[in-house]
């Protein structure tokens, strides 16, 4: 069906089309084929049936305890994660191509930790500079010639991807350390499962609700070889960390138990956890602590959240560690510039998914142009994630940009710029009807050492607030069902 | 088998239950009480109130049951207080979260903001009666839906030793403080002197209609000590407590298959069998005080044999 782009339906008035790439229109306005269904579906609707089914999501969200806990004024009242009702649609081509660029950057990837804590060859070859890996804040020197399980550095991934205006997926961060946010991905699905049932059954969707599973047979695969029924926990920094919801509905998934540090203790260079029978023995830990934290007698002393002693049951490999320690390497934005570098020198390929062009502050020429063009970049520190610690040069003020600039010729190893990207825009629903918004990717990447497993589709974040390019979750981000098409 | 945090977590949420409805319980029949004019000196009952629920009363003033019923229902920095005891116990909850079942949690919230909503004044000139008893269903409720919700597993074990352990030392303290003060002598005759009050101590443990049940309403020492001492069937005596904290270490123990088990159960046996087997006549002669004192002792023991054995441990019991 041909849409005239001058006639959108009233759901639409609002709608714009820019310059970004929309995921549901073409330049001309028509609807993309993928998106035909649920174009007719919206053009159908009466705002009361939108209320109905958005009501019927609400209670679909309460009653699987997918809420956070607000602190302060309303204390211990539950309240949902905001989400958006219209589901971000990839085509099975789409998905191939991230799906065969992801296994090559994670298979990449895990080889160059595996290198850099051991001989380093990456390092001798000058392909990439040492002094930008040893002066890593993620970098762990006690992780240093350490055998882990299986040579898995990096079990769970959550990869950015964001989507050029040509259409084009390219990464714009990894997140080797403890990536969260697959309990909304899930839950998402349910949703949309039970309030569009007809039309996502006739979309032939594939399917993710096996994350459980498959998270829980890699972890086994990482368990120390003579344990025949390994016991796996995960590890949470407990309450009052923000992802808690997310540590329960994941434990409760893979039926394992959730512990706190406090549950744990090291004796004879083996872990065991404190439980009324006595104490039982830990082989794997599918950890949520960070690496700072996980082992007072290494890293800061001041953690309660670790365990006393983890380190050394881990480098006797009575323990496996998911993610391992020190894999936050990789996460470092002037280390990322360096990845399809990575790639070439262990797969002996080109990147499938390339990387978004990046200024390394600490070459002279590269800096000298970023610094004369602060207000068309975004620079970001190395070391931040989570929409921390960045300024988007379009949208600053010149003050903002001063105190950059500054920051940047204090400490240049510690910055990045990249060209400001456009997101590619979804349609998204509120109550004045239907507008596009900025979005990104999240897959879930999950490697057991012989197979990388990605669950088809991952989190889409959206910016609610109009204009925003910032998705996460901490600044006024969302997310949406991403349904990955079987044809 | 469960993790040593979460039983220790389950078993204290259900001792600030327990206790928070047993303020509730002694606030209410002390204001329902200073509503007759009788010779009894009011400033006494209060006294006796707070050694019930072991508050100094040097430290809490007992000339005015106002402050009294502000202090023990909303001052937060008063650990007995109502209020406190179910910000513990929903401290707690949230704690285990994913442990308990959802009615439970919202049950749990619903009563702690109820309670947080309210303000001395308004339930002070309006009916105190109606708020300290919505407490009470409050916990009862939460107590119903926790035996229907959750899988009577090794966790709700531990939530029963909580309550009764709770409840056990809270009556012999109640059972001694009345006592002392009022007395053994003419242990086998009705009473005739300060009649409410011995009414107020059945009433102190729900127990005044099942007293009557048994004994008809002729009240005398005697039979209400050993009512709420001996008798095995009504909850809220010593003996039923008692009974019910040593089924729940029995099962745990059979579950957990702890080798430590051995002396928790021991003393839980030894004190279940004191009371199936004593006689009130017995126990009067061998020192009512002594005897109510030794149960107390014996709950403490418990509790600690309960800590060594199941939560807090040296590191030499291993399990495959």
């Amino acid at each position: 069906m041909e849409t005239d782009r001058h006639i959108l339906p009233p759901l639409f008035h609002q709608y714009e089309i820019g310059d970004a790439y929309d995921e549901m229109f073409d330049g001309d306005g028509a609807s993309r084929s993928h998106y035909q269904s649920i174009f007719q579906l919206l053009m159908q609707f009466t705002p009361d049936e939108f209320q109905r089914r958005k009501s019927a999501a609400d209670v679909s969200f309460l009653n699987q305890g997918i809420t956070f806990t607000v602190y302060g004024n309303d204390e211990g009242t539950e309240r949902i994660f905001p989400y958006d009702l219209l589901p971000r649609i990839l085509t099975r081509d789409e998905w191939d191509t991230i799906e065969r660029g992801l296994v090559q950057r994670i298979t990449a990837l895990n080889q160059f930790l595996k290198d850099i804590y051991h001989e380093g060859h990456i390092l001798n070859d000058k392909i990439v500079p040492r002094d930008l890996i040893y002066s890593c804040k993620y970098y762990r020197r006690q992780m240093r010639g350490v055998h882990v399980p299986n040579n898995v550095y990096v079990t769970v991934v959550g990869t950015d991807l964001i989507r050029l205006p040509s259409g084009e997926f390219v990464v714009l961060e990894d997140n080797l350390r403890v990536p969260s946010g697959v309990s909304y991905m899930l839950a998402n699905r349910q949703v949309m499962k039970y309030v569009f049932p007809r039309i996502f059954g006739a979309y032939g969707v594939r399917p993710i609700d096996d994350y459980g599973q498959a998270l829980l047979s890699t972890l086994r695969a990482l368990s120390p070889k003579r344990r025949d029924d390994p016991n796996i926990v995960l590890l949470t920094p407990g309450v009052y960390n923000s992802a808690y919801f997310e540590h329960t509905y994941l434990a409760r998934q893979m039926g394992i138990k959730l512990v706190e540090g406090r549950d744990l203790l090291v004796h004879d260079n083996v872990l065991y956890m404190r439980t009324t029978a006595g104490l039982k023995r830990v082989d794997v830990i599918y950890r949520r602590v960070d690496d700072d934290f996980l082992d007072p007698l290494v890293f800061r002393s001041d953690s309660i959240l670790g365990v006393p002693g983890l380190l050394n049951v881990y480098r006797a490999g009575n323990v496996a560690l998911a993610n391992a320690i020190g894999t936050g390497v990789a996460d470092d934005k002037a280390v990322y510039s360096y990845v399809p570098d990575i790639i070439r020198y262990y797969m002996g390929e080109d990147p499938i998914l390339n990387n978004v062009e990046t200024y390394r502050m600490n070459e002279d020429t590269a800096r000298r142009h970023a610094l004369d063009h602060l207000d068309l970049l975004v620079v970001k520190a190395v070391g931040e994630s989570g929409g921390y610690g960045m300024m988007i040069g379009p949208h600053s003020t010149a003050g903002e940009r001063e105190e950059f600039r500054r920051r940047v010729e204090a400490d240049p190893r510690n910055y990045i710029a990249q060209p400001t990207i456009a997101l590619s825009r979804a349609p998204c629903l509120f109550d004045s009807g239907v507008e596009a918004r900025s979005v990104d990717l999240r897959p879930y990447i999950l490697y057991d050492g012989d197979r990388v497993n990605i669950v088809p589709g991952g989190l889409t974040r959206v910016a609610l607030k109009r204009g925003s390019l910032v998705v996460n979750s901490s600044q006024g981000g969302g997310s949406k069902d991403t349904w990955v098409l079987n044809q | 088998m469960m993790l040593s945090r979460v039983a220790d977590t389950l078993y204290w949420l259900s001792r600030y239950l327990e206790r928070a409805e047993h303020t509730a319980r002694l606030l209410d029949l002390q204001l329902h009480l200073m509503l007759d004019q009788t010779d009894a000196n009011p400033g006494a009952r209060w006294e006796r109130m707070l050694a019930n629920i072991h508050l100094d009363s040097a430290l809490v003033p007992v000339d005015d049951p106002y402050d009294i019923t502000h202090s023990l229902t909303f001052d937060v920095a008063n650990d007995s207080s109502i209020l406190a005891c179910i910000s513990a116990a929903r401290e707690n909850a949230r704690h285990v979260r994913e442990q308990i079942s959802s009615e439970m949690w919202e049950q749990l919230n619903r009563l702690y903001f109820q309670i947080k909503s309210s303000n001395i004044d308004l339930i002070w000139n309006d009916q105190p009666h109606e708020f300290f008893g919505s407490v009470k269903e409050g916990v009862h409720l939460f107590q119903g839906i926790t035996d229907s919700t959750m899988s009577n597993g090794e966790g709700w074990r531990f939530i029963q030793v909580g309550r009764y352990i709770e409840r056990a030392s809270m009556i012999a303290r109640l059972v001694d403080v009345h006592y002392r003060y009022f007395g053994i002598a003419n242990l086998h005759e009705t009473v005739k002197t300060s009649f409410l009050e011995w009414v107020g101590l059945l009433k102190a443990c729900t127990a005044y209609e099942a007293y009557c049940k048994v004994y008809t309403a002729n009240l005398r020492p005697a039979t209400i000590a050993e009512f709420l001492i001996l008798n095995a069937e009504f909850p809220h005596t010593l003996r039923f407590s008692v009974d019910r904290i040593y089924e729940a270490l029995q099962a745990i123990a059979n579950t957990t298959e702890s080798k430590r088990a051995k002396h928790v159960n021991r003393l839980a046996g030894r004190l279940d069998a004191m009371l199936d087997y004593g006689q009130v006549d017995e126990i009067v002669t061998g020192g009512l005080h002594q005897f109510l004192e030794e149960i107390q002792m014996q709950c403490t023991h418990i509790h600690n044999a309960i800590t060594s054995a199941y939560i807090v441990y040296p590191a030499d019991e291993f399990v495959s």
